[in-house]
C-alpha cells in the first residue's frame, strides 16, 4: 500500500465482511503534536482472543482461499516505520477497532492520499453500511455521515453514480475548507 | 456537514427520478471490483474510479456497481467480475484504469467479451 488511505479501504472492506451495519473513520492531523492518527471502529462480529492474538502474522488468515494475511500486518508496518504504534481491541460479537499513530513529520510515514476515492469506493460497494468519516486538522473538523445523506436522498441509492459524484466533490472541498495536508 | 444543502440533494432527487421513470427497471448489467487486501494493493481503487467516471460519461442508471473480497487469485488482481442479466458471469484479471474503461464500453454498453483480458467464465 503506497497510502494511509489505502488501508482505510482494505480495513473497512474487512469491516463489511465481518457483517458491520456502522463504521467509524476517525484521522486527526495535529502538527503541534506532530502526530497523525488514524482509527477505525466497527460493530460487525468482531473476532476471538485467540484470532486477535495472531492478526498481525502475515502468516495468518481466516480465509480459506489463500494461506496469508496482509491487510493488518501492513497497517502495523507502516505505523511503526513512522515511529508510530498499531493498536488492535476486539470482541467476538461487539466488533473491531483499529488505531493507528504515525509521526507527521516522519520521512518514512505515508501520505493520507486520496481519502475522497477510498470514500466513493466504499458508498459505491456498499449501500447499505453507514460511514461516519471524521477529520480533524489542528482543531478544525470535517464530517462526513452517510446517514445524513440517506435522510435526504429518500429513495435514491446512495450509490447511484450522480450521487457518488456530489458526494466526492462534497468530501473534496470539505477537506480543503480545513486545510488537511496529510 | 455544513456545505450539504438540501437542495443540492434535492437537484440530485429530481434528476435521478426523471431518469428512472424512462426506463424499464430492470439493470443492465452487475460490475463487481475485487477489494481485497491484494486488489486494494495493486490498484483496484483506481479501477473502481475509471469505472464510476464511465458510468458518469455514458449517463447511464442500470449498472449495478459491488465490491468483493479477495477470490484467491492475489496473482492476477485488479479483478473485476461482469454479469450482463441473464449471461454467465466473465471475470477480468490484471484490470487498470484503461482496461477497466474499455470493458464498460464494449462488454457491459455493447455486449462484447473482452476475451483478451478475461481469465474465466463462471
Amino acid at each position: 500500500m503506497l497510502e494511509i488511505s489505502l488501508h482505510i479501504l482494505d480495513i473497512v472492506e474487512n469491516s463489511t465482511r465481518a457483517g458491520a451495519k456502522t463504521v467509524s473513520i476517525d484521522i486527526i492531523e495535529d502538527t503541534e503534536r506532530d502526530v497523525l492518527s488514524l482509527e477505525i471502529r466497527d460493530d460487525g462480529s468482531g473476532m476471538s482472543e485467540d484470532v486477535l492474538r495472531r492478526v498481525i502474522d502475515p502468516f495468518f488468515t481466516t480465509k480459506t482461499v489463500r494461506s496469508v494475511g496482509l491487510g493488518l500486518p501492513m497497517l502495523a508496518q507502516a505505523a511503526e516505520r513512522a515511529d508510530g504504534r498499531f493498536i488492535i481491541e476486539s470482541k467476538g460479537g461487539e466488533g473491531t477497532r483499529v488505531a493507528a499513530d504515525f509521526k507527521l513529520s516522519h520521512i518514512d510515514r505515508q501520505p493520507l492520499g486520496d481519502i475522497s476515492a477510498t470514500l466513493v469506493t466504499l458508498v459505491a460497494g456498499n449501500k447499505d453500511i453507514d460511514i461516519i468519516y471524521r477529520h480533524e486538522h489542528n482543531g478544525q473538523t470535517y464530517i462526513f455521515d452517510t446517514r445524513e445523506i440517506k435522510k435526504e436522498l429518500e429513495d435514491i441509492p446512495i450509490n447511484h453514480v450522480t450521487v457518488l459524484n456530489f458526494i466526492r466533490s462534497h468530501i473534496t472541498e470539505g477537506l480543503k475548507e480545513i486545510g488537511a495536508e496529510a | 456537514m455544513a456545505k450539504l444543502t438540501i437542495a443540492d440533494l434535492k437537484k440530485i432527487k429530481d434528476k435521478v427520478h426523471s431518469e428512472t421513470s424512462l426506463r424499464a427497471g430492470e439493470h443492465r448489467a452487475k460490475v463487481t471490483v475485487h477489494m481485497g487486501t491484494c486488489g486494494v494493493a495493486t490498484g483496484a481503487r483506481a479501477v473502481m474510479d475509471s469505472l464510476m467516471g464511465a458510468i458518469s460519461e455514458a449517463n447511464v442508471s442500470d449498472v449495478i456497481v459491488t465490491t468483493s473480497g479477495c477470490a484467491g487469485l492475489c496473482s492476477q488482481e485488479p479483478m473485476v467480475t461482469v454479469e450482463l442479466t441473464g449471461q454467465s458471469p466473465i471475470v477480468y484479471g490484471n484490470i487498470d484504469a484503461n482496461k477497466m474503461r474499455q470493458i464498460f464500453m464494449r462488454h457491459v454498453m455493447q455486449g462484447e467479451v473482452q476475451t483478451p483480458f478475461a481469465i474465466a467464465k463462471v
